[in-house]
């Protein structure tokens, strides 16, 4: 090595500098990838704060909407934020339990081949098509019965049963085993340690674990257009009915062809996405705290 | 398991040349400094040895000499270290073209997932060494003594070998690109003793070659392998904080026979660390 | 040792025999019920799905694969049409979508500073929590008359000679679903991309850059070699995401039913955005039994894909396995 090698380090040959233009337009092109994903979002969410925000008053949460308006009607949609509501909290009500039972069989009692198959199972449930649960519950349900809030629920617990019980397993896991082997030690029995020590370590893991599948079910329309959609204009909380939903409710309106519908849609669209990006941020948030916690404990 | 090897005597200083020539260097991470004021030089065609406890900054600063802790977020060092007598530090340096030119080989054996050969022949076709490939490669491999035992599964993953056979994959790989100095970041300490023997041997055929810098904890090791040895330290601060730092830079004979700091005979006799 | 209470029977012999405790036996009894129930739920779908369409499966048979055309008047249905279209929407999707995602997940792995890096993770999955109706709204409201007015004429204009960019029509074509699903599976492609670029181990990187090469020569000789196999598994899930998707592209395709062009600026339909679409209007047996036909079509996929992504994974863990020897 001589003089010339050190005079490489400032004056690169060709070939470094060809190598150095081609790092460089690579980073510049992963840049610009990580820029537009954020813009991507930004369009959206801006798109859609515009226009609903103008629509967005107390009328559009309390007042129903009025078929074959003439002129200027004071309408909303409460109808289907009740609907919503009502069928959120019966999926809720159903696949929560379900699915941290489902957990505990899996973490606490399954031998590995059986965990590993439900584990199979879950993930399969994960991506089974929102529509196809939809189809399902019709021919389960809604043949016989008619649609109803009930029946709409159920697609919706259909969806959320994976989230939630993945969701239990992961904080499960995490629960150390001193902990269970401790509370075994004093001569507890196996299931007064895992309800009594166990599950009660994982409450905030669940908690963000169900935020975030209510989250994601509250914006879902595909499981409902066959089970929950052919609902009245009044406001209504039977679950024995069919009740308008949110998202339906824009869906729908965004087909129609008058641009009182379209405002209505985009302020729909606005509250439900500021409720699912507030829910989904703070379970994140949640979630980074409570690791963060775990964490300083070991 | 002694590797007995003839220790040549040291030509005089003046015969010497200069490869690195570092003046104050400090380096820190965050705000806690790792290494203070080091100045030293580190000699053409021989293995230099950097020792001392660990937390003493040993790793950091063989680190700073191909600019590996630009890599690590925070971390910022000033002084100047010079090589051929050009500053690498210099923010008009391509940090890529330092590291293409001083080697490094790390502490864990790190080969990459694919075949042994690819391993050798990935930097080689990157850097547009692409002549003479196979023979290239056997080159490295010979030099890093490891070619009679891959020369017939050269298409094998390199994760089949064992992890001294791993290491001087890793050493044939950075000699493959034929850089001009080797750093090698304590290279045995995950290795079991013929493997070590290995490299230790592999160190006197290549220096003629080659020059190394060598950080190990393994005083022995130093004494076997280096020309010239450098004994860090931890200092420590008024409140508390504590840092590296060079205490004494000779040929490894004066370190280990008559060093001329107390802290340095304390070490290399045992008492302490 | 619970049991070494105050009977007499305890204090002569400390330890009693194995007791079988209720509460453990409900608990387990019960936990076991439930993952069973999540099994049989699995069964139940693909039974109901099969059930629904026995009659359209008696009816066409494989035929109704192939053929083009939905036709309630004289009751002729088929999926080849919705096949292509679902083909053609996401497999674009996907193409559009996997480099963008691989470009994400190396700046917040590579190149952004410390600091960007979570909120900008966070920014990016927050995508994915929105939902397809209010991105359907947008694709068909904001999205499709810009296409409609700027991008597509342009294209047209510029590479009209080949038959994918014809002249447009209208806002919502198979170009508009594309784009709009490409916005769907991002943040599934990017997120699972991110985490296993994480997972590169730190030594193989500076092995490599202690070689002297570039960042982008070591991402490509490094980590994109050590994550393959979990990016084809990322990108199943993402084309398993796009074929699902029904609600979004009901919206934005223009919800053509009777043929098939390779004109990406005209309207074109898919199979999950077919039965979405049918939900008022599906009136015999045979029109509902078809729409069933389609989710079986979806199921059988879906089923696929989840499988799939597994083996992908499995196999690259396997080959990572030996590596860590």
């Amino acid at each position: 090595m001589s003089a010339a090698d050190v005079s490489a380090l400032q004056r690169p040959n060709d070939r470094l500098r060809r190598r150095r233009v081609v790092n460089r337009g690579m980073e510049l092109l992963a840049w610009l990838a990580g820029a537009l994903g954020v813009a991507i979002l930004g369009v959206v969410v801006w798109s859609v704060a515009k226009r609903g925000a103008s629509e967005l008053n107390l009328d559009l949460l309390t007042k129903a909407p009025v078929p074959f308006a003439i002129g200027n009607v004071k309408q909303g949609l409460a109808n289907a934020f009740v609907g919503s509501l009502v069928l959120v909290g019966l999926a809720t009500a159903m696949a929560l339990p379900f699915g941290i039972l489902v957990a505990i069989y899996v973490n606490e009692f399954a031998p590995r081949a059986v965990r590993n198959g439900v584990g199979l199972v879950l993930d399969v449930l994960n991506g089974v098509p929102g529509i196809v649960v939809g189809i399902f519950v019709f021919g389960l349900v809604v043949v016989s019965h008619g649609q109803s809030a009930y029946a709409g629920a159920i697609a919706l617990a259909v969806l959320m049963l994976p989230l939630v019980a993945r969701a239990t397993i992961e904080v499960l896991a995490l629960v150390p085993n001193t902990l269970r082997e401790a509370s075994l030690a004093l001569g507890v029995p196996r299931w007064r340690t895992t309800l009594g020590i166990v599950l009660p370590q994982t409450v905030g893991g669940i908690v963000t674990g169900t935020m975030l599948a209510v989250a994601r079910v509250a914006g879902e329309t595909a499981p409902l257009l066959f089970t929950c959609s052919l609902a009245g204009t009044s406001i209504d909380s039977n679950p024995g009915h069919a009740l308008q939903t949110i998202p339906v409710a824009i869906f729908e309106l965004s087909e129609s062809a008058d641009p009182a519908d379209h405002a209505r849609a985009w302020a729909a669209a606005l509250v439900l996405l500021l409720f699912i990006l507030f829910s989904s941020l703070t379970a994140r948030w949640l979630a980074a705290r409570s690791r963060r916690k775990l964490g300083r404990a070991t | 398991m002694r590797v007995e090897t003839k220790r040549q005597p040291l030509p005089p200083r003046e015969r010497l040349q200069q490869v690195f020539d570092i003046q104050d260097l400090t380096a820190i991470y965050g705000s806690k400094p790792a290494l203070k004021d080091v100045s030293m030089g580190v000699y053409r065609n021989l293995v230099t040895a950097v020792i001392g406890p660990s937390g003493c900054g040993k790793s950091t600063f063989i680190r700073c000499l191909n600019r590996m802790n630009d890599l690590v977020p925070g971390f910022r060092q000033t002084g100047t270290i010079r090589y051929h007598g050009q500053d690498i530090a210099a923010k008009d340096v391509d940090p890529v073209a330092v590291r293409r030119t001083i080697g490094m080989v790390f502490q864990r054996p790190n080969p990459f997932p694919k075949s042994i050969f690819d391993n050798v022949a990935w930097g080689l076709r990157v850097l547009g060494m692409k002549d003479n490939l196979p023979e290239r490669v056997e080159r490295a491999l010979t030099q890093a003594a490891l070619w009679d035992e891959v020369k017939d599964r050269l298409k094998a993953s390199a994760l089949s070998l064992s992890g001294g056979q791993q290491q001087r994959l890793c050493i044939a790989r950075a000699i493959a690109v034929e850089p001009d100095v080797v750093l090698m970041d304590e290279p045995a300490s995950a290795l079991d003793p013929i493997a070590t023997q290995a490299i230790e041997l592999l160190l006197h055929e290549l220096k003629s070659e080659y020059s190394f810098v060598i950080v190990t904890h393994n005083m022995q090791q130093a004494a076997r392998v280096a020309d010239m040895t450098a004994f860090f330290s931890i200092s420590r601060g008024e409140e508390g904080d504590r840092w590296g730092e060079l205490i004494e830079y000779d040929s490894t004979e004066k370190i280990f026979t008559a060093p001329s700091d107390k802290r340095t005979e304390d070490y290399v006799t045992g008492r302490f660390g | 040792m619970s049991t070494l209470d105050a009977t007499g029977e305890a204090a002569r012999r400390p330890f009693p025999g194995r007791r079988v405790r209720t509460g453990d036996v409900l608990l387990q009894g019960v936990a076991g019920l439930a993952a069973l129930g999540a099994v049989v739920l699995l069964g139940l779908i693909a039974y109901k799905i099969v059930d629904g369409a026995r009659l359209s499966l008696s009816t066409f048979g494989l035929g109704f694969l192939t053929h083009v055309g939905w036709d309630p008047v004289h009751s002729r249905f088929g999926a080849g049409g919705f096949l292509f279209g679902t083909a053609v929407t996401s497999i674009g999707a996907l193409l559009l979508a996997t480099p963008l995602a691989l470009g994400i997940a190396l700046f917040l792995t590579e190149l952004a500073p410390r600091w960007i890096r979570g909120p900008v993770t966070a920014l990016v999955e927050t995508l994915a929590a929105i939902p397809s109706v209010v991105i359907g709204l947008w694709g068909i409201l904001v999205l499709g008359p810009v296409l409609h007015d700027h991008v597509m004429p342009a294209l047209h204009s510029t590479l009209g000679f080949i038959p994918l960019f014809g002249p447009s029509t209208t806002g919502s074509t198979i170009f508009t679903a594309i784009l709009v699903l490409t916005i769907m599976i991002l943040p599934i492609v990017s997120s699972i991309s991110r985490e296993l670029f994480v997972g590169v181990p730190p030594e193989l990187k500076e092995a490599a850059l202690g070689l002297g090469t570039t960042r982008w020569e070591m991402v490509r000789g490094v980590v994109l070699p050590y994550t393959r196999g979990g990016v084809a598994a990322a990108m199943i899930l993402g084309l398993g995401r796009a074929v699902g998707e029904a609600i979004a592209v009901a919206q934005v395709s223009g919800a053509f039913n009777n043929g098939i062009s390779w004109n990406l600026f005209s309207s074109g339909n898919t199979l999950a955005a077919q039965i979405a679409l049918e939900y008022q209007s599906a009136e015999t047996n045979l029109d509902v039994s078809s729409l069933f036909y389609l989710g079986l079509i979806l199921l059988v996929f879906s089923l696929v894909v989840n499988l799939l992504a597994r083996v992908v994974v499995r196999r690259g863990a396997r080959r990572q396995g030996v590596l860590a020897r």
